[in-house]
């Protein structure tokens, strides 16, 4: 993968399914709610948007109030390939100088794997979201190799209402 | 991805030490890393080959250098597999103990 900027961390994981059905994973909340769960696992998370270059985006809890704890903008989306998106505390929304950067890679790897890759850039300057940030992407990524190769969703995923 | 190849990986203390280097400062190049090897250039190389086999280290290309990144994927896995799920079963025997002991004891609600 080429990069212009140095990234602050890289994710990879392999998942035995099809490009389509990550990219899926990524836009559609009724999946994303199967498998996003926040550094608390108090509920399930999404990202609401349209996902079109240019639209905002947010990232909900699935509470009652549905607080919004991340948003951002939608930079690059070119299904099912590759999803950009920038990143930022509600406050921060309209500060673009305080937004970092998504990249979701998303390849066939052969054999009917998919290689997905989670690039996430200019967190440096934010060290109390770096380390939220990188502990909350691993568990992200193996929910989802989790319910996509076996189709077991969370065990605490609330159920659909 | 194969489960052994990460086991594998994590058995040898030099892939370790460089898994610990890329933790403390993600995105490295093979030069920077070699710094704090006390091996040959070639045997970082080695090294650096059968994690990124094993997915445990990733590489982004910026421009002609090559960056190494700690990917903890597996190792979130291997939590969850591994630890997680007998950490479970060990706090349910605790509760069972519990329920067990205190049950015994009928004065106590």
């Amino acid at each position: 993968m080429m990069t212009m900027t140095k990234p602050s961390f890289v994710y990879v994981t392999y998942i035995a399914t099809t490009p389509e059905k990550v990219w899926q994973a990524f836009v559609d909340t009724d999946v994303m709610r199967q498998y996003w769960i926040g550094p608390t696992a108090d509920c399930a998370r999404v990202n609401v948007s349209d996902w079109r270059p240019g639209s905002p985006w947010e990232h909900q809890r699935l509470d009652d109030a549905r607080t919004v704890d991340i948003v951002g903008k939608v930079v690059e989306s070119t299904p099912p390939r590759r999803l950009v998106f920038t990143w930022a505390r509600p406050k921060d929304a309209e500060d673009d100088s305080k937004h970092s950067r998504v990249a979701i890679d998303i390849e066939p790897h052969g054999d009917g794997l998919v290689r997905l890759t989670v690039t996430h850039e200019d967190l440096e300057r934010d060290p109390q979201m770096l380390a939220g940030i990188s502990g909350g992407w691993p568990k992200v990524l193996s929910n989802l190799k989790t319910l996509l190769e076996t189709g077991r969703a969370l065990p605490h995923a609330p159920s659909a209402t | 991805m194969d489960i052994d190849k990460v086991f594998k990986a994590l058995a040898d203390p030099s892939r370790r030490r460089l898994l610990d280097l890329l933790h403390r400062e993600n995105g490295q190049t093979l030069m920077a890393l070699c710094e704090h090897m006390d091996m040959t250039r070639q045997g970082v190389t080695q090294h650096l080959q059968q994690l990124e086999e094993a997915n445990l280290v990733a590489i982004v290309w910026q421009g002609r250098e090559k960056l190494h990144y700690l990917n903890p994927v597996p190792l979130h896995e291997i939590h969850e597999r591994w630890i997680e799920k007998f950490e479970r079963s060990r706090l349910g025997a605790l509760r069972d103990l519990k329920e067990k002991l205190e049950g015994d004891d009928d004065d106590k609600t």
